[in-house]
């Protein structure tokens, strides 16, 4: 076989542009023919392009290997910045931790001029307007999610869910500006005098009708939190099966009594795991707060009396604190409010990933 | 006893009409209740566009604030001002939380490790802006002892990376698994599959997460107060205070100034029509592009 061929091939050097396919079958070596048609001729048969790219690109498994690494940082760096706000904060409150101890969360002094400090009316204000706040959302966050997932018509359930969901687009500092100049006026003329008319004997709605103090801050606090909760209510109850309703139905269950038999029965760890994520949102917010709480550190049993909250005074008063002290102490306030809000979210997070784990919503 | 012998069922009957009343009365409840949640979305921006658009005009873009008592002037620089700000966020913030997405969807996926920084993340978002505000005064203003726009942009990056690590991831996990194995299968390495096969797919996705997160910090005024601080002259200067837009609002509001009460409700249209009409414009672009690789 070998001679035969080798009498029909023309001589290799003669004819320039070399028959390949030609050649591969005769067994020419590739090195040989590598170096005949050279390495860079583009279109090679013996590398396909894919094999060529790759060749190209160098070793894969260093760049992979690098390439997830750069990844593994970035994700680590989420611990990073936990670390770095606690690291921070321990580090610029020593002072105040120092002087104060325990004490500072058990005081209500809050004098800057002689250096004395304690938390209890800031604590006490945030705790009770967060209250006031759940006290009121959810009733509504939840009847609004029942209505939207199990009850409205299909052609209003997107534009309902978008519109709650804006609530939640809607910045803090334009949430107090409506609440300074249309919601205080609203519950200073109306709602809370007949609050004090029919509600004052508890003693919870006297002393001066401003406008401004716990409830007005609750009651911004609630709108600020229902988009949260409510979004979070219609997650855990579409994870609800359905036919868990459907069961429900066939044996004769009302609409209510299905939703509260099979949804409601099924979804409440989420749903209170969505309540606590919304207290946690609540205990930290901010502007709105403080600029309707009335920024008056005194403890007072009264709603309508003004108030101060955490995040508040830290907000008015700390571009302002001058002196160390002073400083730390509101640090120290901003540590506590950290280490329970991280305590809050992580307690509510576990509870709704209790729920959602199981869910089809976002697998593949 | 005739009567029962005709209507065997009259006391279930009557039962069953009230669980049926009952039914309808939760019905009602639910109802107004949702009505309640929309009406003071509906009553914020009736007052928006109602007090902000009376007192917007072009002076609004284009000047500083002016001096008590002189009427007039606008809020140019703080609208300059936050968008630096947020540039410089974005900037941190954007990276940095897609690339946490990445490892927890393409690498970490079901790993130990990965549940933990998902949870950090989770948790990382519910912090309190002003404590991230605060701890950045600690590291960067305290040790420079001057307030800076660089300070206030990153502690609005920190802000944004754990939601973006999150969309990221979501959106990420809803790539089909034939698509990877198609590119390994044509000998792509893995990175390269990563950020040119997976990240592009869900690009739609990862951006409106982007922006969620972008529309979430550009109303965020507790972290500036005392990292950007706020200046009332025009400044681009990122190692000097700056000021930002919902920071005016916030002093403008709690002024006891009508004149400037009404700038305040013109910053705040303002504001909000930005941060509607910026995620708009991107999904838009976004949702475009990715039609177009598709075809």
């Amino acid at each position: 076989m070998e001679p035969k061929r080798a009498e029909t091939t023309p001589p290799e050097n003669s004819e320039k542009p070399i028959d390949i396919a030609l050649a591969t079958a005769r067994g020419v070596p590739l090195e040989v023919l590598n170096r005949e048609i050279g390495v860079e001729q583009p279109p090679s048969p013996f590398l396909s392009p894919v094999r060529l790219f790759l060749n190209s690109r160098g070793d894969a498994a260093l760049t992979d290997r690098v390439f997830a690494g750069l990844m593994l940082l970035a994700a680590l760096s989420i611990f990073a910045i936990v670390i770095f706000i606690l690291k921070e904060l321990i580090g610029s409150s020593q002072l105040s931790l120092h002087a104060f101890g325990w004490h500072f969360f058990f005081r209500s002094a809050w004098d800057p001029v002689s250096g004395d400090f304690g938390a209890l009316p800031f604590i006490y204000g945030t705790v009770v307007s967060s209250l006031l706040a759940l006290i009121i959302a959810v009733p509504l966050a939840v009847g609004t999610a029942v209505f939207i997932t199990e009850m409205c018509p299909r052609i209003l359930r997107q534009p309902l869910s978008f519109l709650t969901e804006l609530l939640a687009a809607i910045p803090s500092v334009v949430y107090g500006l409506w609440a300074i100049f249309v919601l205080l006026p609203l519950l200073r003329d109306h709602i809370n005098p007949f609050l004090i008319k029919t509600l004052g004997w508890t003693g919870l709605f006297s002393g001066y009708n401003l406008g401004n103090g716990m409830l007005a801050a609750g009651v911004i606090l609630a709108i600020m939190i229902l988009p949260l909760i409510s979004s979070i209510t219609r997650e855990v109850m579409t994870a609800v099966p359905s036919n868990q309703r459907e069961a429900a139905l066939a044996l004769g269950a009302t609409r209510w009594e299905m939703i509260r038999v099979a949804v409601l029965r099924n979804a409440r760890i989420g749903i209170v795991g969505g309540v606590i994520l919304g207290l946690g949102r609540a205990l930290g917010e901010t502007m709105a707060v403080a600029m309707v709480i009335g920024n008056t550190p005194h403890i007072s049993k009264s709603l309508l009396d003004a108030g101060y909250s955490m995040a508040a005074v830290i907000a008015n008063e700390f571009a302002e604190a001058s002196d160390d002290m002073y400083r730390s102490a509101l640090i120290e306030i901003g540590l506590a409010l950290f280490i329970v809000t991280i305590l809050v979210n992580a307690l509510a997070r576990m509870l709704v990933w209790a729920v959602t784990r199981g869910a089809p919503a976002r697998a593949h | 006893m005739a009567s029962i012998a005709q209507r065997p069922y009259e006391y279930e009957d009557r039962r069953r009409s009230l669980r049926i009343l009952q039914s309808h009365f939760v019905t009602g409840l639910a109802v107004i209740a949702t009505l309640l949640v929309v009406a003071p979305l509906v009553a914020i921006f009736a007052y928006l566009l109602f007090k902000g658009a009376s007192s917007l005009n072009w002076a609004f873009f284009t000047q500083i604030p002016k001096p008590v008592g002189e009427v007039g002037g606008g809020m140019g620089n703080a609208i300059l001002g936050s968008g630096i700000i947020l540039a410089i966020g974005s900037v941190l913030g954007v990276p940095v939380g897609i690339a946490a997405g990445i490892y927890l969807a393409e690498f970490g996926r079901g790993g130990r490790l990965a549940n933990a920084v998902r949870f950090t993340a989770d948790v990382l978002n519910g912090v309190p802006s002003i404590v991230v505000g605060m701890s950045v005064y600690a590291l960067i203003v305290m040790r420079q002892k001057h307030f800076s726009a660089w300070s206030g942009g990153i502690a609005l990056g920190i802000m944004m990376i754990p939601t973006i690590t999150r969309t990221t991831e979501e959106m990420l996990l809803l790539v089909p698994h034939p698509i990877r194995e198609a590119a390994l299968g044509l000998g792509l390495p893995n990175w390269r599959s990563v950020l040119s096969i997976t990240l592009p797919t869900a690009s739609a996705g990862i951006i409106t997460g982007c922006m969620l997160a972008f529309a979430r910090v550009a109303g965020e005024t507790a972290p500036l107060i005392f990292t950007a601080f706020g200046n009332a002259f025009w400044s681009h200067r990122l190692d000097q205070p700056i000021a930002a837009l919902p920071l005016q609002i916030y002093i403008y509001a709690i002024s006891p100034y009508d004149d400037w009460h009404r700038l305040a409700w013109a910053g705040a249209l303002v504001l909000i029509v930005l941060i509607v009409v910026s995620v708009a414009l991107v999904r838009y672009a976004a949702g475009r592009a990715v039609l177009k690789g598709a075809t």
